[in-house]
């Protein structure tokens, strides 16, 4: 298949334009990291960011940062780091999630990519998603034009929020170039406390009550058994289940609320501290549990005290499911063998009376053929609308998200 | 200020429209008394008024869903009104338009602490779901200078900050559902209780797009714990840059403060001279800083800010040690804007937002229009975040000064847009900034916003002739040979 690369905006609106001349359309790729995420684009070219890449600039004082779209998430990280920054969204990395034809190099994937997927890590409850910290953007629409929104300053109200909208749009609104980002500061220091051995209806009352508790926390996820004895971090597959309970900040408040934790919370308990925290959470972050391919993956946000109810009676159904929750009990990832199919009506069935949504973050391309990968949020209607106001002829990523769109 | 020419068709059937609508709604919910429509003719930005054609106050999303559609079958442009604060004109009446006010959905539908969200109907007060999960210790973080009496309704319409949001996030960044009703009367919902719902954030995108796209009608806030102990400081410096240079080493220190404020001298005499904050009268430039958190924490952050305040050439600093000091501190600033009332007959609040490596430059140039214009300035400052709220004072009762004070404020929103920033930073476009616009995005980039309009409604009933200078039909956008900036319609008004 024909491999476009432009390389300004001008290009891509060139490439977008023929695109529309020959009634044919793109599919749109930054790293490929995640091109198993979504349903299958059936296009007759593809479209790589790779050569718009690079930060463009970085004002650390400022909040900001300008980077094109196709530039690495470990570039930006990096550079971040440097003075002691980060994305307080904490992007996952998923370039060992998705198996054979679908895997990227491995290299992270791009910032382009992050913000068409709006992942964020297990920090989301505390600091936001990355449509939250999303401020600019420039595009070329999928009627060829270049247009810009948002701003290049932390605060704006200027127009209408369209970061928002491309944050999670999977390419199929526009093809960006530079995006404008929130950068904050890093913790100085990370610690977690772990309880042991809650099941994990006991691990969700556990962790909704320390997140209503003056606690602070910026991470609180439930490993069963099988997860916590899978991780590479020290401690953590000690004492069959884990329940581990993040907290952020200088020297003195982590000190603080640990104790306070510990002290409140019943059990057997262990702390973890920096590069140990580090750890576990990054193998959250990036699903370490689910790295063995053969399985079908779902992403289930729920309100998060019915986590466990949601995991529980999805568990009775299906056998082979294994799930780990994450958000205080509001995210719950959810693998099922892959030969007994997606089972998207049972998942869906699943948070009916609590509300939520599914989306089916890997799974066999036939699988994704015929399962609704996405819920439209709000009136289908409307999704068909938004989409044809910017890509009246569905040039852009078509069929990636939904069934005709 | 030009509104679309009114219709003058709509207007002669103001009586049988009433009468319609008064079908659909308790007939004490429709106004047509024209002066009884007196009392919804302009907004907080009282600089221009315009009495509605007719005035709806529906009690439940049905009623909502029913004027709406009733308003879209006959062609009846619709203005959504919560509590009338808005700073741009959101709300101002059109003269054949419906204003659909949201005030009688005024209940807290249910908290649940185990969530951490409130669900709320839109014409709830801001500080009213505060106060209703204050004892069991939580908080909606947004907290707008107006939140006494603005609407959570009001708050999603305009996407409103507040001085804690450089911590806590604007309004878009503390929803977790929406209900909604569309200009043909279908109800949507958006999200819920949980997080990032799959599809399009069409929620991200109803936030903040100032009663364009559809009327909220039920909203799902997320609620924090209140933090355990705040503390204030208060540090005078000899210059702007000084202070500047000193919000910009707080936070490359990494420090972000619950709120970081900054006044000029005008608007430290201001409000000195008013409450009697124990300002320093001598400084150029005064800065607030809040840190919240546990004790442990407060004290250990303030021990860094007061270094590095004093470190970047403060001549005064006092770090509050009670509760009551800490509310005489902010004493001042909140009451910033009415002490300038009390200075000048009239002041016009501006909103732009410059990266704030510009401020000396951007005072500086400020300061220089003030000469030309003839009219004095005063500066309060979002200093974390960049957020300028230049207030220009005047007198509307000597012919020309709202006039010069009007110029005066483009200039300066011309002026952040110049050096790197926005036109707005919280109080919305609305007909204020309306024009202004293409000062920061082309003729495509309009285009694609109003196309998503057209996307939500394509007759443009909702809150026509704010946000967007031009008028473009939406079957004429939606052709493909509208290519490079070229107008479709010269001869379509643009107004």
């Amino acid at each position: 298949m024909e491999l476009l690369s432009p390389a300004s905006l001008e290009e891509v609106a060139d490439c977008v334009r023929s695109a529309i001349a020959d009634k044919a359309s793109l599919e749109i790729l930054g790293a490929s990291s995640k091109r198993g995420f979504g349903r299958p684009v059936d296009a007759a070219k593809q479209l790589t960011t790779a050569a718009m890449s690079g930060i463009v600039s970085y004002h650390p004082e400022e909040l900001v940062l300008v980077a094109r779209a196709g530039t690495h998430m470990d570039e930006i990280a990096a550079a971040l780091e440097e003075k002691n920054q980060h994305l307080a969204f904490e992007p996952p990395d998923f370039g060992k999630l998705y198996p054979g034809d679908d895997a990227g190099s491995n290299r992270t994937g791009t910032i382009g990519g992050i913000l068409a997927t709006n992942l964020s890590g297990p920090r989301r409850f505390k600091a936001g998603a990355a449509r939250d910290h999303f401020l600019g953007f420039n595009a070329v629409n999928g009627r060829g034009e270049i247009f810009k929104a948002g701003g290049p300053v932390v605060k704006n109200v200027t127009g209408y929020d369209l970061p928002k909208l491309l944050a999670g749009s999977f390419g199929t609104l526009a093809v960006m170039d530079e995006v404008t980002v929130k950068v904050l500061p890093r913790p100085e220091k990370t610690r977690t406390v772990l309880l042991y051995g809650l099941d994990a209806a006991a691990a969700n009352a556990a962790m909704t009550k320390a997140l209503t508790g003056p606690y602070d926390l910026s991470g609180a996820a439930f490993l069963p058994q099988i997860q916590a004895q899978a991780s590479q971090c020290d401690y953590v597959g000690a004492q069959g289940s884990v329940t581990a309970l993040r907290v952020e900040g200088s020297g003195p408040v982590v000190d603080h609320h640990c104790a306070a934790l510990r002290r409140d919370f019943g059990g057997p308990t262990e702390e973890l501290h920096s590069a140990n925290s580090i750890t576990l959470w990054r193998e959250i972050r990036d699903l370490a549990p689910f790295f063995d391919v053969d399985t079908i993956l779902w992403r289930i946000s729920v309100p998060p005290a019915h986590g466990a109810g949601v995991a529980a009676s999805i568990a009775i159904d299906l056998p082979g499911a294994n799930f780990l929750l994450d958000w205080g009990g509001g995210l719950v990832w959810l693998s099922l063998p892959a030969d007994g199919g997606a089972n998207a009506e049972k998942i869906r069935r699943a948070f009916q009376r609590c509300g939520g949504h599914a989306t089916l973050v890997r799974a066999p391309e036939a699988e994704r053929r015929k399962v609704q990968v996405f819920e439209a949020d709000g009136a289908k209607a409307l999704t068909d609308e938004v989409k044809r106001s910017f890509d009246p002829e569905r040039v852009l990523n078509p069929g990636r998200m939904h069934e005709g769109v | 200020m030009l509104m679309p020419a009114p219709d003058t068709n709509t207007i002669a059937q103001k009586a049988r429209l009433a009468a319609a609508l008064a079908e659909l709604l308790p007939p004490e919910s429709v106004i047509a008394d024209p002066i009884a429509l007196k009392a919804y003719e302009s907004d907080g930005l009282t600089a221009y008024r315009q009495s509605p054609l007719l005035v709806t106050l529906p009690r439940t999303t049905a009623e909502v869903s029913a004027v709406l559609r009733f308003c879209a079958e006959n062609k009846v442009k619709v203005v959504p009104r919560g509590a009338g604060t808005s700073l741009s004109g959101g709300a101002l009446p059109l003269a054949d338009g419906v204003v659909l006010g949201l005030g009688k959905l005024n209940k807290i539908l249910e908290i649940d602490l185990e969530n951490r969200c409130a669900v709320v109907q839109p014409g709830v007060q801001n500080l009213a779901i505060s106060n209703a999960v204050a004892t069991a210790g939580f908080y909606y973080a947004p907290d707008p200078s107006s939140q006494i009496a603005c609407t959570i309704g009001g708050n999603v319409a305009e996407n409103s900050g507040g001085v804690h949001c450089l911590k806590y996030g604007l309004t878009t960044n503390n929803l977790l559902g929406l209900e909604v009703v569309l200009i043909n009367g279908e109800v949507v919902r958006f999200g819920g209780k949980h997080l990032d719902a799959g599809g399009y954030d069409l929620m991200g995108v109803m936030t903040g797009s100032e009663g364009l796209l559809g009327v909220v009608t039920e909203v799902t806030v997320r609620l924090l714990k209140r933090p355990e102990t705040a503390r204030a400081l208060v540090a005078g410096f000899p210059s702007s840059e000084q202070a500047g240079a000193a919000v910009a080493a707080v936070i490359g220190a990494g420090i972000i403060p619950a709120g970081m404020e900054m006044m000029d001298r005008p608007a430290i005499h201001a409000a000195e001279d008013f409450v009697h904050a124990d300002y320093p009268l001598d400084a150029e430039a005064l800065l607030i800083v809040e840190l919240d958190g546990p004790a442990v924490e407060c004290n250990h952050l303030l021990t860094s800010v007061t270094e590095i305040v004093r470190a970047n050439g403060a001549t005064s600093l006092r770090v509050s040690e009670s509760e009551a000091e800490r509310l005489k501190i902010w004493a001042g600033r909140k009451a910033a804007f009415p002490a300038v009332g009390r200075i000048s007959p009239d002041y016009y609040c501006m909103d732009g937002t410059i990266p704030r490596r510009r401020l000396p430059e951007v005072l500086q140039r400020m300061a220089e229009l003030s000469k030309k214009y003839e009219l004095r300035v005063a500066n309060v400052f979002h200093a974390g975040d960049g957020n300028l709220h230049p207030l220009v004072l005047y007198d509307a009762n000597k012919p020309g000064e709202l006039e010069r004070a009007e110029h005066f404020g483009a200039d300066i929103l011309r002026l952040c847009v110049e050096v790197g920033g926005v036109l707005t930073g919280e109080h919305g476009v609305g007909v204020e900034k309306r024009d202004l616009m293409p000062e920061m995005f082309t003729e495509l980039d309009l285009d694609q916003q109003i196309r998503l309009k057209c996307a939500f409604d394509p007759d443009q009933l909702l809150n026509p002739g704010k946000v967007f200078p031009n008028l473009h039909r939406c079957a004429e956008l939606g052709r493909m040979h509208v290519r490079g900036g070229a107008l479709p319609h010269p001869e379509l008004p643009r107004f």
